[in-house]
């Protein structure tokens, strides 16, 4: 197993490499000049192209900035990039912390503290989202195939039907105007740290999560139904039945371990796509987390910005991933790491 | 190991003894139905047959024949899904057919085990042997986690798995396909049932395989004295293990006798045919085999009168009612057999045009 | 049919075949393992006209012997003759041209058949990749194949869902046979179907072959099956060929203590013989073939073998028993076979 883990990372590993060069590539490397974005109508003044591209390396050939890149990862880095720059003015030096993804002259600020500030917004959302789904989605499917084909299977795959099929945003929209502003129903969806106050943390994320989780939930009904009904049928526990069990430890302990599991895979990589940011839902509400960021990194072309998320994210569902097989062997005892 | 494998004691006993009062099982008009969308399913459709204490009933039939429905009927295992049963199951002389859910649940792998036809299938794949079996044991017993450890183990030595104390803790697909059936059977035994359904207990198996388990269950029910319901498309393991054969045919009986008068003396022509369209390794091969012509019936639209009619090639013969008359099965009668013919001539047909080419 | 084998050229030479599939260590570096042995060493001839039966327990190689030599799996090592020419290994146009003069015919009726195809696309289909145009056109031919096996040409358009598993096998066989190939390997073809269905489909490939002068390889378990549609009789354990020998021989005479175990587990449709009836049980399971015991593979379950004083035991165990023929036309790979009376007939 820890021999798998340990593959496994390292083919993780690989396989970022290969993404964070080849996304170099092309952002640094295509048609567009990155340097025209990074100074807007000051590019006009003679000799500010020059030392913004000195400035971020972009001087460089692309390997050599990739070499740079990845040593500031590791051991972080200082801007401006060129030493003869730095030399001269020593005031400007920003120091770039490893793990340093870049550094963004827009903001002027490193990608790592960007994203270290939103991260936790995103997090929180992404958490308050993923218990409402589960809840609602999980626990209504298997209500719905318990009562599958009468009236309760109908209504709760029938409504969950009619929230999947408006848009988030307009879901999004509705909530926040209506039922939080106009009706005040709900207090305000207005983001609080976790560690500043707990209860307003979590009051705050009601509606962005719920209108998140609308989304998914229709899905994970479905899901879970014809996992349950799926595992029903199986064979074992016709032979669970014949052995006199009662209908909860058949229900509990033999049909839903097998149902389950299945979803685990799913809904772990579900959750883990939300960490990198809600685009849609994070906009109406106005919550500051990495899918806002980076909405706003792409439409100002701020490509440092951009790589570091792309990176952010790979990685997290690249682990998610790594997880998600570890804990499948751990359910299932048929399934062998090797 | 060369042994003289166990076998099923002479079955003339059974003629002898009073059929219905000694049974400790006894069917009466089970039928089972299933409305689907093509339409009302009849897979089993008015079956009697009886089981006597500590004698095995061997059923045979084609598949599709109802078989395993009819069986799992007996569990009650159609309760709660959308099937229509209806007639008599007595056990002593409780109905099974009658009784409340939370009862029939306490008889369930107390009083009636069942073993089924592919053991990794038939076991929950996310816990382990010992689990399951020990929850058979402990449903029924109110005893300790240990006591239940020590009985599981006892029983998997019994059915003769080997280094039970280890294998206790593996799971199902850890054990090769007859250990899981031993282990199946194990998990059947555990709380002493009076009546055990095994359903098709070694289709799933090695020939080499087959001959363990059957020689096993065998044992186990000299040791145990319990009845025995083996369903089985193989003549071969009735003709080991049965005292009594059920023949069954687009879910009905049509014949039931001891295992001899089913072998020697059959009356059915679709017991006729099943004799003669296998090939045998016992007999001079033939240069060709004789099948039974066309397929099986639909159960939604099941032939008129004999449901055997438009693949019997006695019909002609018989002048009688196949096509407009359901022939009737008097299970009262020593060895009753469905078909029109009277049996006199039946019989003369048997010893003239078919026994000659058994 | 009996294959006339005095002065024949076998149509199919197979030398010493094997076919390992490679596993791997679960260390962190990942290295080869000891493969899984699923065919080792196995030689037989096969005679134009005549049926092989192939059996012997569940994992003991039958369906990898099949396809390895199909050449739908690559041999480990060994050779493959096809008409007294060497095809081990054969590629592409040599391949393709090889496909039509052999076919397979697989076990389950419901797996085996693309269920999204049309019984008529199935069946033509081996016109189609050979790029073949039957005389009269590939619907006709289709259809007139559909009819010499027993189905109802005008269902060409219909999905195999339609049909029952006897009518499903019999597809199976339309499309092997379409190409009128010299060479079948039917795997288990009537193990799925009843007893009635069965008879019908082991007629069906009979007629056939005597109708084309198909040369079989046919592959069950069912011993009685086997002994009624074979002409000579392999028996496989742990992949290897223990036993080969004509039918009546193998079935009258069986020498291997395998062969005479397997024969004798087969309950028999007769009660009363049953009762007569000595039977040889076998102890344990099939061993893995990742680690095939030494010398002898059937040493750890041979009841001979308890029989045997200490030296010849030791022999068992250390040295592999090479096919030797005890008579003619029969071998069997143990160093102390002998006849014994199994009571079966
Ligand atoms: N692709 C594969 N990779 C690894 N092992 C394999 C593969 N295919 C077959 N084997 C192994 O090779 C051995 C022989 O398998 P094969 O399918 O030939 O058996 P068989 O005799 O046809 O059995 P059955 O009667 O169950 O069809 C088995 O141990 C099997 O697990
Ligand atoms: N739940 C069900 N719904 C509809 N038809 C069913 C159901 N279960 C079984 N059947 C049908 O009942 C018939 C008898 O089945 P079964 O008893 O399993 O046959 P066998 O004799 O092979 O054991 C078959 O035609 C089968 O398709
Ligand atoms: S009743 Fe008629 S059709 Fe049915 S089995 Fe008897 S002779 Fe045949
Ligand atoms: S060689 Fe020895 S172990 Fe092998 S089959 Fe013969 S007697 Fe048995
Ligand atoms: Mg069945
Ligand atoms: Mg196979």
């Amino acid at each position: 197993m820890y021999a798998y883990v340990i593959r496994r990372l390292f083919s993780g590993l690989v396989m970022l490499i290969v993404m964070s060069f080849a996304t170099f590539l092309m952002f640094f490397n295509g048609a567009v000049d990155p340097v025209r974005y990074t100074c807007g109508k000051a590019c006009g003044v003679p000799g500010v192209l020059e030392r913004n591209r000195a400035m971020l390396g972009y001087d460089d050939p692309v390997p050599v900035q990739y070499a740079k890149f990845v040593k500031g990862v590791f051991v972080g880095r200082d801007f401006p990039d060129d030493p003869a720059l730095r030399k001269s003015a020593p005031e400007t030096i920003a120091r770039c912390d490893a793990p340093c993804l870049g550094y963004s002259p827009k903001e002027n600020s490193t990608v790592t503290s960007m994203l270290a500030e939103r991260a936790p917004i995103s997090a929180s959302l992404a958490v308050a989202a993923f218990i409402m789904w589960i809840a609602f989605g999980v626990g209504g499917g298997i209500v719905a195939a318990l009562y599958k084909g009468r009236w309760p299977d109908k209504l709760i795959v029938g409504t969950a039907l009619i929230f999947y099929a408006f848009p988030t945003f307009f879901i999004g929209l509705f909530l926040y105007k209506f039922v939080a502003i106009k009706w005040e129903l709900t207090p305000q969806p207005v983001y609080t740290a976790f560690t500043e106050d707990p209860v307003a943390w979590a009051m705050g994320l009601f509606l962005p999560g719920l209108t998140l989780a609308l989304f998914y939930i229709a899905g994970y009904i479905r899901l879970t139904r014809s996992y349950v009904i799926e595992a029903a049928s199986e064979d074992y526990l016709r032979t669970a039945k014949a052995k006199g069990l009662d209908k909860r430890t058949i229900l509990w302990k033999h049909t839903m371990r097998s149902a389950l599991t299945p979803l685990i895979t799913l809904a772990a990589l579900d959750f883990a796509g939300l960490l990198g940011g809600a685009i849609i839902t994070e906009t109406v509400f106005n919550y500051q987390g990495l899918g806002k960021l980076a909405v706003d990194a792409a439409t100002t072309w701020d490509l440092p910005v951009t790589v570091g998320i792309v990176l952010t994210l790979s990685t997290i569902v690249i682990l998610a991933n790594i997880i998600v097989d570890v804990l499948y062997a751990v359910i299932d005892p048929r399934v062998k790491l090797a | 190991m060369i042994g003289r494998a166990h076998h099923a004691p002479s079955s003339t006993v059974a003629l002898d003894a009073p059929r219905d009062e000694s049974a400790l099982l006894r069917v009466e008009g089970l039928k089972v139905h299933f409305p689907t969308e093509d339409g009302l399913v009849k897979a089993v459709d008015g079956l009697s047959y009886t089981v006597p204490a500590g004698r095995t009933l061997g059923i045979v039939g084609e598949s599709g024949s109802g078989k395993s429905v009819s069986s799992q009927a007996i569990m009650g295992l159609h309760r709660g899904s959308r099937a229509q049963v209806s007639g008599n199951i007595f056990f002593d002389s409780t109905d099974l057919l009658q009784i409340g859910d939370e009862q029939l649940r306490r008889m369930r792998g107390r009083d009636i085990a069942m073993v089924f036809q592919d053991p990794l299938s038939a076991l929950h794949p996310y816990y382990t042997v010992g689990n399951q079996i020990m929850e058979a044991y402990r449903v029924h017993h109110n005893v300790s986690k240990s006591a239940a450890r020590t009985r599981t183990i006892e029983m998997l030595d019994r059915v003769g798995i080997p280094n039970p104390d280890k294998r206790i803790d593996q799971y199902p697909h850890e054990f090769s396909g007859g250990m899981r059936q031993r282990a199946m059977i194990a998990m059947a035994l555990i709380n002493d049932p009076r009546l055990i359904i095994a359903d098709e207990p070694t289709t799933a198996l090695d020939v080499t395989v087959q001959a363990q388990i059957l020689e096993l269950l065998v044992g186990l029910q000299e040791e145990f004295g319990s009845s025995i319901i083996i369903i089985t498309h193989d003549l071969g393991v009735v003709a080991e293990m049965a005292h009594e054969i059920l023949v069954m045919y687009g879910g009905k009986a049509v014949e039931r006798g001891s295992a001899d008068e089913v072998f020697y003396t059959p009356g059915h022509p679709y017991t006729w045919g099943l004799l003669s369209s296998m090939p045998r390794m016992d007999r001079a091969r033939l240069e060709r085999l004789r099948p039974i012509a066309g397929n099986p019936p639909s159960l939604i639209n099941p032939p008129s009168g004999c449901a055997f009619h438009p693949r019997c090639p006695f019909m002609d013969e018989a002048k009688y009612h196949c096509v407009s008359q359901v022939p009737v099965f008097n299970p009262e009668l020593p060895h009753p057999v469905r078909c029109a013919i009277p049996e006199g001539e039946r019989h003369v047909i048997f010893e003239q045009k078919v026994k000659p080419s058994l | 049919m009996k294959a006339q084998r005095d002065g024949q050229e076998p149509i199919l030479r197979v030398k010493d075949l094997k076919k390992y599939f490679p596993r791997k260590t679960s260390g962190v570096i990942r290295r080869p393992d000891s493969p899984v042995q699923a065919v080792d060493g196995v030689s037989f001839e096969l005679y134009p006209g005549e049926t092989l039966g192939v059996v012997g327990e569940s994992g003991c190689g039958k369906s990898t012997m099949g396809r390895t030599v199909l050449q739908l799996l690559e041999p480990t090592a060994g050779t493959i003759e096809f008409k007294g020419k060497d095809v081990t290994g054969a590629k592409g146009r040599e391949l393709r041209r090889l496909r039509t003069e052999m076919q397979m015919v697989f076990q389950d009726p419901y797996g085996s058949l693309n269920p999204r195809q049309t019984v008529g696309s199935i069946v033509g289909a081996p016109f189609a990749i050979q790029g073949i145009t039957p005389e009269g056109g590939v619907k006709k031919r289709v259809q007139e194949l559909m009819e010499r096996v027993g189905l109802n040409p005008e269902h060409y358009n219909r999905y195999p869902h339609e049909f029952s598993g006897g009518q499903r096998q019999r597809i199976g066989i339309a499309r092997a046979v379409a190409l009128q190939p010299d060479i079948i390997v039917c795997d288990e073809p009537v193990s799925a179907l009843d007893v009635s269905i069965q008879a019908q489909v082991v007629n069906l490939l009979e007629d056939i072959q005597n109708e084309f002068g198909i040369t079989y390889i046919f592959i069950a378990h069912d011993l009685s099956v086997v002994r009624h549609i074979s002409d000579r009789v392999a028996v496989m354990y742990l992949g290897k060929i223990v036993e080969l020998t004509d039918r009546d021989t193998l079935y009258a005479d069986p020498q291997h203590p395998y062969t005479q175990a397997l024969l004798s587990a087969v309950p028999l449709p007769d009660p009363r013989k049953e009762n007569k009836r000595d039977r040889i049980l076998l102890t344990g399971d099939l061993p893995s073939p990742i680690n095939p015991p030494s010398g002898c593979v059937f040493h750890t379950r041979c009841p001979k073998y308890r029989t045997l004083t200490d030296t010849e035991k030791k022999r068992c165990v250390e040295e592999v028993p090479l096919p030797r023929e005890t008579q003619a036309g029969h071998s069997v790979a143990c160093h102390y076979a002998e006849s014994t009376n199994l009571a079966i007939v």
